[in-house]
Order: structure tokens, then C-alpha cells, then sequence
């Protein structure tokens, strides 16, 4: 109950001027942190979905989404587990690669972990990587090797398996 | 038929039956103020000193009568100066519309002048806020406001209208109030599984769970908060005790939810309760709270509030479910709805022995100096209005003695800003208090430091004939953070000692109130029978002993058993 991990709150919004801060600030004024937030439109204009990855215990999510819940603009709220959710982050990093040899080490691990390479220059290659946390933070340990020049990442999207949605609630 | 703005929230509120406004004018809320004008038969507005007294005055009516209260003011500092009054509201879930206009729309984000980002600033103050850029969405938002300031846990609700908004205009079609929750986006909102007005999950199987729970206590005490008072479930929480046999307590906000003039009732719990109610509390095997948010003034330590009882806890917030305490069973719910649906799961129990363990521990003040002591003065309030007076107080010792010795008998009895803790609260209160019940005698308790920064209302009272008596327990003193001082900082009195002017009555006489000092009980009492009678305003400025303690206290963070001061 009291340990620690990440969580994944899907949540659905109004899409309307100041829901972002508002929800912001209700985990900035409650303390909590977000690790990643991701945001955009669902299948209807009006209505915006975000994927929260909090890190917290069991108690805290659960208070986290009552306090979400309250906000009006907050048309629903569902908290993802690990076993019940299909989680995706995009990553676009750029290695530092200025010889043949690293260039071709790059690729070989780019092709074991099913990885995009999207710009080749002379002294570096950019990579596409998709997927969950766990490979990106393995990819990324290897990758920091031969010196990450920059980075960036979406923070994860998730949906529930099945065919529960976040409509069912 | 087509209307500006300013005239569609004037129909707005007319709609809502809101007859009485605090506000104070300015530049950007012209086009409102001048729309009342027209108004003046329908729509009572009461002109404060100050935005912050308006404020209070517009929570002291709802927090009085149950009816939402209604405050306008300008932009920039005199929305800021409805802040404090809007945090006040929010932390005691009060029902109030705060409406403030603000710069036109082309002006927005120029750092106009007197342009403030109100909504950005009330956020989370707030229950919901709006900022109105579209005339044809007055109405709905008006009315959307009214409705969610006033349903489930109510709250304060800020509606921020630019002042082109105001000008502009729109068709304006009537609705009768029962059709708002079908109409526009509050229908909307209402439909939602997230905001809890639709399905709030009293499922029989959770009942039965509770009325399992409560079966088996052996000793059972009841602990009624605000919510018991908003829920208007007096009558249940009564009936439960009575079924239960259970020993009542309260927190401050709970005060009056259950007759404090009854046997079973313990007295408040918390830092200053009665040493009944916090041994009430530690030693029950079932605590059933209701309406209750276990703030930290109540469950000062958290895990060890109630430790030897299993905790059912009824509130119609799921967010306060676990938020401060663990608590084994939760029912969710308004009080009155869950109790009415629990009560027939419940048998009669009795607990003779249990009860009179407490009633033990009650311990009456008893006359210690010579000079007038703050129970006397509660006391004899009590005795000269048959305990009827309603009793609005600011904050400091003043506040506790008014809530431990005076017995609260009718929900709504007290006000009292108790998650907040604003000083200055009490003036304005007390007048939207009067001006919501004018049969009732009004009291505002204050001391010497909070009256210093509500007086000026003292010329509103004056102006609208509003007779607040102002009962001052004048310690010359902070008193409340002179007792900590002296507690925990080995009596550096710093910054606390009210060795200065003015003089009260003479300030209460420049505003055209009487005013009256007294120094001894008798005196209290003749001046107090005084100023009833006259149906005047007053203030009877009481002498008392800088060194007054409120006792008992508990330090924050230690359990309820283990006094700082007894
Ligand atoms: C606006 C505000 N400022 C400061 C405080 C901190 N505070 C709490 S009680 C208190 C003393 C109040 O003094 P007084 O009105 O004389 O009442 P007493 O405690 O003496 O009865 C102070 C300064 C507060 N609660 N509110």
C-alpha cells in the first residue's frame, strides 16, 4: 500500500482554455509530482484526453484521482495498471556517431530493438524508439555510450486491453 | 427578448431568488451596478466598507440560512480583495457566487489597468470558476454557478465577466430554476460519473457493511461535522445516537448539528474540545464521523486519532475518503440520504455504562479570579437570549471560548471561520447573518486584534440599521498566539501586545453606534439586555485579563489524550 511506483492516470477533459493549469496545479498544490503528462484530442473535437504517469503509492492515486474528479472540467478518471494497459512513449534521440565503426554499431542495435533511425547526418544519427518504459530506459543505457547529443520524449499514452474504455466507468 | 449582459445576470439572479448582494463598485462593474439600478425593488444590494467585509457578509448569509450568497466586486484590487473572503468559503464549504468584472476584452493580457487574472488567482480557492468572454453564454454560466456553488458539497464559485460582456447583447429566454439541471452544459456536468451528483454509491451492499460494523460496538460515539449542517440531517444524526446509545461529539464546524444541551452530547474534539469529547473519542471501539474531514485540528495526530475504534466515515466528498485518516468503512453519500437509508438496518442498542464513563469526564468551568472571565460572558449570553442567540465569532481564543461554552442548539447557530481561521471574519458574517435572520438575535464575538481589521464595517451596520452587537473580549492582546508564546516560546512576547489605542467605544460612537466597556459580569449583563432592546447595533467591550488561557489545549500532531495544557 505504501510503496512506491509508477501509476497511470487516463484522464478526460474538457477541451477548454486553463484545463491544463488546472490540473497542474492541483498535483503542484497537493504536492505530487508528475513524471510525464501527455495530451491531445480524442475522437471527439471537444473532448481532450491526458495520460498522467505519477509516481506515488497505492493511497495517494486513489486520492490523486478523487481530487482530479473534482475538478469540472474533468469529465472522468481511471487508473491504469500494469496488467491491464497496453503503455507507449515515443523518444527521438540523437547519438553522437562521427565514425563508420559507431555508425554501424548503431544501426546493428537499432535493428535488435525494432528501432527507427530517421536522420542520418556525418556526425550523428537520430532514433525513432516507441515503445514502453522498460525498453526505452534499457535502449537509452546502451545508447548513452557513445554520448546522447539530445533528447526528447512524448511521456506515455496508454489505453486499457480489452474492451473496456474509459467510457465504462 | 434581447438584453445586455449586466441586465441577463440581473434576470439571473432574479431567477435564482437571490434577493440580497454585497458588493462594492468600480470601473470595470459600471455596467452591472448601473443595471441594478433598475433593479432596486428585486435586488438588495448592501454597499460594505471594504470588498473582504462584503465577502463574509455574502458567506454569513449562506452559512445562516442555506441560501446561496451573492458578492460583487471590480477588478484588479478589489478582486483581490475578495480573496481572503473567497478562501474563507471554500475551506467551510460555503455556497457563494462571487461575480467580479474585469478590463474589455481587447485590454485582456495587456496588464491593462486594474486588470487581475482572478480566475487564474481563485483556481484553487475555488469550487469552479469562469471567466464569461461571450454574451451569449451568461445565462448558462450564471445559472451553472448557482447550481454547482449550491449541490453536492457546496462551495464558492467565481464568475469573472470581461465588461464588453457586460454591454453586449443577447436573447435572453427565461428558465425556471427546476429546469437548469436539464439544460446546456450543467446537464452535462451533472450526467457525469466524475462529479458525484449522479451516482454516489450508497449500494445496499455497502449499508449492510456498515450496520454490520456498528452491531457489534461496544462503545460507540458519533463525531458530526459541517456536513451533518449542510445536509440539514440533524433529525438522522439524532436518531442514530438514540438507536446507537452512542456518546455525540462535534468539531467546531458541527456545532448545533446535534443539540448541545443534550446528555449525550460530549462537547466538541480536537486541539480545544472538552477533555469528554477527546477521551470520547480515544477510547470508543466505533466512530461513526459524519460530514467530517478529519482536519488537523480535529485528528491532530492522524494515526493515532481514535486507535482503538473501527472508523465509518460518511461524507458526500469522495476525496476526503482516506485523505487525512484511514478509515475502515466509507459511505458516500449525503448525510441525510445515507442515514435515512442506513436507520431501519439499525437495532436498538445500550450503552448506560459507556455513556456515564463519559459523562465523568465532563468538567464545568469553574470562577477562578475576580475580574470577568470569557464563560461568564458566553454564559450569560446563553442565559439572556434562552440560548437562541446566533453567534458568529472571528478567530483566537475568542473564538474557542464562544464554541466550549456556549451550548449550540439548532444547526446553522454557529459561524465560524474554522478551516480558514480569518480574522475579520466576524463582522461581515454577522451582518449577512442578520440581514438573512432578522428575528434572530445576532452576536458577533470578536477580540481585540480581529475587530481592528473588520470595524469599518461597523458603518454598514450603522447605515442599513443592521443590530449586530459586537460582544469584544478585549485582552489587550493576540491572545491566541500569546498562549503559544507562552507555551512553547518561553513567553517572548513578540509582536502580540495590543498596548495601543483606540478606544473602542469611542470608535463605535465615531461610527454612531453605542458603544459600552464593561468589567464584570453583572455589568456584561445589563449591557447586553441593553442592547437587545435597543435593536440597535452595539458594541460591549468587555475587560479581561490579558493572561486568559483557552484550556484544554493539545500541541499539533499529538494524540488526544496527551495535553499541553488541561
Ligand atoms: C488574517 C489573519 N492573520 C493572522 C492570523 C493569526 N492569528 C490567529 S489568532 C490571532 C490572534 C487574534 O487576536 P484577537 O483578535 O485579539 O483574539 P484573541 O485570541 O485575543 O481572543 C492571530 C494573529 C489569522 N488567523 N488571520
Amino acid at each position: 500500500m505504501n510503496e512506491k511506483k509508477n501509476h497511470i492516470l487516463s484522464v478526460l477533459v474538457e477541451n477548454s482554455a486553463g484545463v491544463l493549469s488546472q490540473v497542474s496545479r492541483m498535483f503542484s498544490r497537493k504536492g505530487y509530482n508528475i513524471a510525464s503528462l501527455a495530451v491531445g484530442e480524442t475522437e471527439d473535437p471537444a473532448v481532450s484526453r491526458m495520460t498522467i504517469l505519477v509516481y506515488e503509492d497505492e493511497a495517494q492515486i486513489e486520492q490523486i484521482a478523487s481530487q482530479l474528479a473534482k475538478l469540472l472540467p474533468v469529465i472522468s478518471v481511471r487508473i491504469l495498471n500494469r496488467d491491464n494497459s497496453i503503455r507507449r512513449e515515443l523518444l527521438l534521440v540523437k547519438v553522437k556517431a562521427d565514425t563508420r565503426e559507431t555508425r554501424d554499431e548503431i544501426i546493428q542495435m537499432a535493428s535488435i530493438f525494432r528501432v527507427k533511425i530517421v536522420d542520418v547526418a556525418h556526425e550523428s544519427l537520430t532514433l525513432e524508439v516507441t515503445g514502453d518504459f522498460g525498453k526505452s530506459e534499457a535502449l537509452l543505457k546502451l545508447l548513452e555510450g557513445f554520448g546522447i547529443l539530445e533528447l526528447v520524449r512524448t511521456g506515455t499514452v496508454a489505453l486499457e486491453r480489452g474492451k473496456d474504455t474509459i467510457y465504462d466507468v | 427578448m434581447e438584453l445586455t449582459g449586466a441586465k441577463i445576470l440581473m434576470e439571473c439572479l432574479v431567477e435564482q431568488k437571490a434577493e440580497t448582494v454585497f458588493g462594492y463598485p468600480g470601473g470595470t462593474i459600471l455596467n452591472v451596478y448601473d443595471a441594478l439600478y433598475d433593479y432596486q425593488d428585486r435586488i438588495h444590494h448592501y454597499l460594505t466598507s471594504h470588498e473582504q467585509g462584503a465577502s463574509h457578509a455574502a458567506d454569513g448569509y449562506f452559512r445562516s440560512t442555506g441560501r446561496t450568497g451573492v458578492c460583487f466586486a471590480t477588478s484588479g484590487p478589489g478582486a483581490t480583495n475578495l480573496t481572503t473572503g473567497i478562501a474563507t468559503a471554500y475551506y467551510d464549504s460555503s455556497a457563494v457566487v462571487f461575480i467580479s468584472c474585469n478590463v474589455t476584452e481587447p485590454m485582456l493580457g495587456k496588464d491593462a489597468f486594474q486588470e487581475v487574472d482572478l480566475t487564474g488567482i481563485a483556481m484553487p480557492i475555488t469550487k469552479a470558476c469562469y471567466l464569461v468572454d461571450d454574451v451569449t453564454k451568461l445565462a448558462d454560466v450564471v445559472r451553472e454557478a448557482f447550481y454547482l456553488a449550491s449541490h453536492g458539497r457546496p462551495g464558492p464559485v467565481l464568475i469573472d465577466i470581461l465588461k464588453n460582456v457586460t454591454a453586449e447583447t443577447a436573447e435572453y429566454t427565461p428558465l425556471p430554476l427546476q429546469e437548469h439541471p436539464n439544460h446546456g452544459h450543467l446537464a452535462q456536468v451533472i450526467a457525469r460519473s466524475s462529479t458525484g451528483f449522479k451516482s454516489i454509491d450508497t449500494k445496499p451492499e455497502c449499508l449492510e457493511k456498515a450496520a454490520e460494523m456498528v452491531a457489534g460496538a461496544k462503545r460507540p460515539v458519533i463525531l458530526a461535522g459541517g456536513g451533518v449542517i449542510r445536509s440539514g440531517a440533524s433529525a438522522e444524526v439524532k436518531s442514530l445516537a438514540e438507536r446507537l446509545d452512542a456518546v455525540v461529539t462535534a468539531s467546531i464546524m458541527g456545532l448545533g448539528g446535534f443539540p448541545g444541551n443534550d446528555p449525550r452530547f460530549a462537547g466538541f474534539a480536537g486541539m480545544h474540545g472538552s477533555h469528554a469529547a477527546n477521551q470520547a473519542i480515544y477510547q470508543c471501539d466505533l466512530l461513526f464521523v459524519i460530514g467530517c474531514r478529519f482536519s488537523d485540528r480535529v485528528a491532530l495526530s492522524p494515526s493515532h486519532f481514535a486507535p482503538n475504534a473501527r472508523i465509518i466515515h460518511l461524507d458526500i466528498d469522495r476525496a476526503e475518503i482516506n485523505k487525512n485518516v484511514h478509515v475502515d468503512r466509507p459511505l458516500i453519500g449525503d448525510a441525510k440520504d445515507v442515514l435515512q437509508k442506513l436507520l431501519p438496518q439499525i437495532t436498538q442498542q445500550s450503552h448506560p455504562d459507556w455513556r456515564a464513563q463519559i459523562a465523568a469526564e465532563v468538567r464545568e468551568p469553574v470562577k477562578q479570579a475576580s475580574t470577568l472571565e470569557p464563560f461568564e460572558i458566553m454564559q450569560t449570553i446563553e442565559s439572556v437570549t434562552g440560548g437562541q442567540a446566533l453567534i458568529v465569532t472571528d478567530v483566537g481564543q475568542h473564538q474557542m471560548w464562544a464554541s466550549q461554552y456556549f451550548r449550540y442548539r439548532y444547526p446553522c447557530q454557529l459561524l465560524t471561520s474554522g478551516g480558514f481561521g480569518t480574522m475579520g471574519f466576524g463582522y461581515g458574517a454577522a451582518m449577512g447573518a442578520k440581514v438573512g435572520n432578522p428575528d434572530k438575535t445576532v452576536i458577533h464575538v470578536t477580540g481585540d486584534g480581529c475587530f481592528r481589521m473588520n470595524c469599518n464595517e461597523m458603518a454598514t451596520a450603522q447605515h442599513y440599521g443592521i443590530p449586530v452587537i459586537t460582544v469584544l473580549f478585549d485582552n489587550g492582546t493576540l491572545g491566541m498566539v500569546r498562549q503559544w508564546q507562552r507555551a512553547m516560546y518561553d513567553c517572548r512576547f513578540s509582536a502580540t501586545t495590543l498596548d495601543r489605542g483606540p478606544d473602542f467605544v469611542k470608535l463605535a460612537e465615531a461610527y454612531g453606534i453605542h458603544g459600552v466597556r464593561v468589567a464584570t459580569a453583572a455589568e456584561f449583563e445589563t449591557a447586553l439586555r441593553q442592547a437587545i432592546a435597543s435593536g440597535e447595533a452595539a458594541v460591549i467591550d468587555c475587560a479581561i485579563d490579558i493572561d486568559e488561557t483557552v484550556r484544554p489545549m493539545i500541541a499539533g500532531g499529538h494524540a488526544l489524550n496527551d495535553y499541553l495544557l488541561d
